[in-house]
């Protein structure tokens, strides 16, 4: 098995969430383009751990890391979310200038 | 072609497809559940790239955990739960797909001239060995994740608390 189409696959999917990120307008629906990058980062990472049968699994563990760090994040992002929210009465990032000059 | 082979095209496949519909549906809740779809299939794929225990946490933390909490706050910041044509920007669409198509042209281009090796697909299980080493080698940031999840929890509830000291209302 060849690891370019794994390659080609992930490059795809963090297109795809790049794509999500610009042209979304509900801040949740950002989050879940995020957790798209963050996914196809994991895929790369357990990929190269294949390809070089790595003794020491550097790979799988960074991946295992990155699944970590992204559920801390979804859960401080679903927070600032709420909390804007609740302020503004609405979730679309377009109308959050708040840090606008 | 092997049979391996073919299934991982099959897998590939699928991954984007559900991944292209995570960003294009026009429907919150379908976009949750399409990204289910994308992360499942990450799962096995990882089952078939020999790493059996990622492919568990995969399932475990995300599917399990980061999912309900997107429904949660699809829920509790009231999105419409229909099919909603203002869920996307249209004036950035054009831009946004130049800018992702000129990405994956880049990466796709750099990794086809880097990287040409097989995978190597060993036998039985790696979980033993991962546990060995997350605690020997990588005891200390092993250690050093708990705090961030510590962390993020004493945010989260700091920052969704309805008596929060620093964000009065009158204030924003």
């Amino acid at each position: 098995m060849s690891i370019q189409p794994i390659l080609i696959a992930a490059a795809a999917l963090f297109s795809i969430g790049i794509y999500g990120i610009l042209v979304r307008r509900n801040a949740v629906m950002v989050l879940l383009s995020i957790e798209l990058i963050l996914n196809s980062v994991n895929i790369n990472f357990v990929a190269f751990n294949a390809m070089l049968s790595d003794v020491f699994l550097n790979g799988q563990i960074f991946s295992i890391f990155i699944i970590t760090i992204a559920a801390a994040e979804v859960g401080i992002g679903l927070a600032i979310v709420l909390m804007l929210f609740r302020n503004r009465e609405t979730a679309n990032i377009n109308e959050f200038d708040l840090m606008k000059w | 072609m092997e049979t391996i082979d073919i299934f991982s095209y099959f897998l590939l496949l699928l991954l984007l497809l559900s991944g292209i519909k995570v960003v294009t549906t026009s429907n919150v809740i379908h976009a949750a559940i399409f990204l289910v779809f994308t992360l499942a299939t990450t799962a096995i794929l990882f089952i078939l790239l020999s790493a059996e225990f990622v492919a568990l946490v995969l399932v475990l933390v995300y599917i399990g955990a980061v999912i309900v909490l997107f429904l949660f706050g699809v829920m509790i910041t009231r999105a419409p739960l229909g099919p909603n044509a203002e869920l996307d920007n249209d004036q950035n669409k054009l831009f946004a797909t130049l800018i992702s198509l000129s990405i994956f042209g880049i990466f796709t281009y750099i990794l086809l001239q880097t990287f040409d090796s097989t995978v190597v697909i060993s036998e039985g299980t790696s979980t033993k060995l991962l546990g060995e080493i997350l605690l020997s080698r990588f005891v200390f940031p092993f250690e050093l994740v708990s705090f961030v999840l510590l962390g993020a929890l004493i945010g989260g509830i700091t920052l969704a608390r309805k008596d929060n000291a620093l964000m009065d209302e009158d204030q924003i």
